[in-house]
């Protein structure tokens, strides 16, 4: 059992805070749903958590099983068993998804023959072409591809606990659902613990959530079941910490 | 970062000073051996060259480079030593002929006995009868190449014939071993009309300090393709002053490759005119320089007939305290209408203490061309080191796979490639080797 711990986390960018002491949990075969408005602070969360260039941190704390995160370096966040699929994922000229994997996994002593077959076994069950696996990273990928090739990652490297940030913005529906499920069979069977962030509840379909949390203003201003973002869908963020600016 | 005026590490001699030399003299080039026109043609460009000066940093074309640290008396000819071997490198067992050079003096040669019988020349130019006319076909530029042309002690002839097509790659191997040496290689290859060959020049070195001073000649026939690769990999006391020059005839193809790893200063200068109407150059170059080494191009793509294309990609790494220049020239000329023509720079700077430059240049005379230029230098892009390293890669595994990826792009297209996996296998062991000296391994 793991559980992803964040408390009074307070954190921003060139001085001005974003995240103004947010606190909430994953655990293992969770989802957890983190909404809010443009602007919430729901990005700089995602990047906060996993260590990303350019944030910084006033306070708090992240805990992963114990396990402070917070000034560790990022590639020792995954490899302590964190990971992210972003919602930009960048480009990376000339390194192939098989060569990134393979050096991913290679601190785990994994060969990388072994990495090359559970990358072209996921393609498949995440509806890849393997035509794209030899692409250089991200390059030349429409958006639906990207989202796929986040969950491929996500499904090859096996976390503990996995961010989604906006893996749905921009997605068609085919490209959602093959996502979601991946995602979703995933927690049932491994018990991955999962903080999805979204503006909108149309993943939430897909992806039920155990929990949901709204952010608004660089806080978690309301917390409940799966009936807060139905709730939210209909009834906009209006009304949702109203807090004193 | 990036943009530096580089100091010299050595106070820069005076021009009194370059131009008093005791050792590089015509009399010192007349008393090398070989036949009686190569003697003359010594002679002559010794002559030439006592009565010039050494370039100078003021210069546009020497501007940002070392030279006015190179002391030429410090170093002796090796013109006249004889002898030594050399080790192959990676991925040459498969070839149609090859070529060992020590210390500038081609001292073995094979070629495959079936090709030589059709035609195929590949021979040291003092025993080739038509030596005299072979030598300096293609304009040779400066005092550098004056000087190589004074003390060669022969000179590598590739001549592929008419309509002949090379399968397998012709080798030369360059190895530097003599310490306090100067060595003057010559290479020149002469492709045919509508033939067809790979060359690929090798040159390594001993842990000596040695001048080199090579000189590279292509000649690409009308409708002849040839594909040239360079792999510099010297030690690190080598100062180099090296001279390439290309001329690609009517619809012929030249596929031009630099891959330069050593050196202590390392400078290469192409030329390739294309006078050939539809001709084609394609000029590629890998380079990465760490420790304190300096890497040095300088480019010029002449287009002087109608019609023709040049496609020029140079990307370079620099590391720990290295620097790197590249400047580049598109000439297109008043005949040379509706020609295209292609040059890009790029540029890694992995240490803060580490530079480069890149300058671009265009001068056109006509109206209908495509040109474009484009050059950038600058670290190691953040979001990409933190895509990776958000995988658990660590960072100078991340570093060393976007590095490679952002050379792979020229690797891809250079000509071989059994010579390109061990040159990803160098590259991979320096990085590696980089990598564990700043941070220590995972």
């Amino acid at each position: 059992m793991s559980a992803l711990i964040v408390r009074a986390l307070r954190a921003g960018v060139d001085g001005k805070e974003i995240l103004r002491g947010v606190d909430l949990e994953v655990s293992s075969g969770q989802v957890h749903a983190v909404m809010g408005p443009n602007g919430s602070g729901k990005s700089t969360l995602a990047h906060v958590i996993m260590g990303g260039p350019g944030y910084e941190v006033y306070d708090g704390s992240v805990t992963l099983d114990g396990v402070e995160l917070l000034g560790m370096p990022t590639w020792k966040r995954a490899q302590a068993g964190l990971f992210l699929a972003m919602q930009y994922p960048t480009e990376v000229p000339g390194v192939s998804l098989a060569d990134a994997m393979a050096a991913a996994l290679a601190p785990q002593g994994r060969a990388p023959a072994d990495v090359a077959d559970l990358v072209a076994t996921e393609a498949v069950r995440i509806g890849m072409s393997t035509a794209l696996l030899e692409r250089p990273l991200n390059v030349d990928l429409s958006g639906g591809e990207k989202k796929r090739n986040e969950t491929l990652q996500l499904a090859v490297l096996a976390p503990k606990v996995a961010i989604l940030d906006e893996i749905d913005s921009g997605l068609d529906v085919d490209a959602l659902k093959a996502v979601s499920q991946r995602v979703e069979l995933i927690t049932n069977e491994v018990g991955l613990g999962v903080l999805v962030i979204t503006h909108y509840s149309r993943l939430l379909r897909e992806l039920r959530p155990d929990v949901v949390s709204v952010l608004r203003n660089g806080r978690v201003v309301a917390s409940g079941g799966p009936e807060l973002a139905e709730e939210l869908e209909a009834t906009g963020y209006e009304g949702y910490g109203e807090t004193p600016a | 970062m990036g943009r530096l005026a580089p100091p010299p590490r050595l106070p820069p001699r005076t021009r009194e000073e370059r131009l008093s030399l005791k050792t590089f003299t015509p009399d010192a080039a007349a008393a090398l051996a070989g036949p009686e026109w190569l003697r003359a043609r010594r002679l002559a460009a010794a002559e030439r060259f006592a009565a010039g000066s050494l370039p100078d940093p003021s210069e546009e074309i020497w501007r940002y480079s070392r030279i006015g640290e190179l002391d030429l008396d410090a170093y002796r000819p090796a013109s006249g030593e004889t002898g030594g071997t050399a080790q192959l490198p990676e991925g040459t067992a498969e070839r149609a002929a090859l070529v060992v050079v020590h210390n500038g003096r081609p001292s073995r040669i094979e070629v495959d006995p079936a090709l030589a019988a059709t035609g195929l020349v590949v021979a040291d130019i003092a025993d080739l009868p038509d030596g005299d006319d072979l030598l300096s076909r293609t304009a040779v530029a400066d005092a550098f190449t004056e000087l190589n042309s004074a003390f060669i002690p022969g000179a590598t002839v590739v001549r592929i014939p008419r309509g002949m097509v090379v399968d397998l790659p012709i080798i030369i191997v360059h190895h530097l071993d003599g310490d306090g040496i100067a060595s003057f290689a010559r290479t020149i290859v002469l492709a045919g009309e509508n033939s067809d060959a790979t060359v690929i020049e090798h040159q390594s070195s001993s842990d000596v300090a040695a001048f080199s001073d090579p000189v590279v000649e292509l000649d690409v026939g009308d409708a002849a393709r040839l594909r040239y690769l360079n792999v510099q990999d010297l030690g690190a006391r080598v100062f180099q002053v090296g001279y390439q020059t290309s001329r690609v005839g009517r619809d012929a193809t030249l596929q031009s490759s630099v891959v330069a790893l050593g050196g202590d200063y390392a400078r290469v200068r192409t030329d390739s005119r294309i006078d050939g109407k539809g001709g084609t150059s394609f000029l590629t170059a890998v380079y990465f320089a760490d420790g304190s080494r300096m890497h040095d191009f300088r480019t010029i793509q002449d287009h002087i007939a109608p019609k023709t294309t040049s496609d020029l990609l140079f990307k370079g790494a620099v590391s720990d305290t290295a620097r790197s220049v590249y400047s580049g020239l598109i000439r297109v000329g008043k005949e040379a209408r509706g020609t295209n023509a292609y040059q890009t720079n790029r540029n890694l700077v992995l240490s803060d203490g580490a530079g480069a430059e890149s300058v671009p240049n265009l001068e056109i005379e006509t109206n209908d061309v495509v040109c474009s230029h484009a050059s950038a230098v600058g670290p190691i892009d953040d979001e990409q080191r933190y895509y990776l390293e958000s995988r658990g890669i660590p960072p100078e595994v991340a570093e060393r796979l976007i590095v490679l990826g952002f050379f792979g792009e020229v690797l891809d297209r250079l000509p071989l490639s059994e010579a390109v996996t061990g040159l990803r296998g160098t590259l991979v062991r320096r990085l590696a080797e980089r990598a564990g000296e700043s941070t220590g391994g995972a």
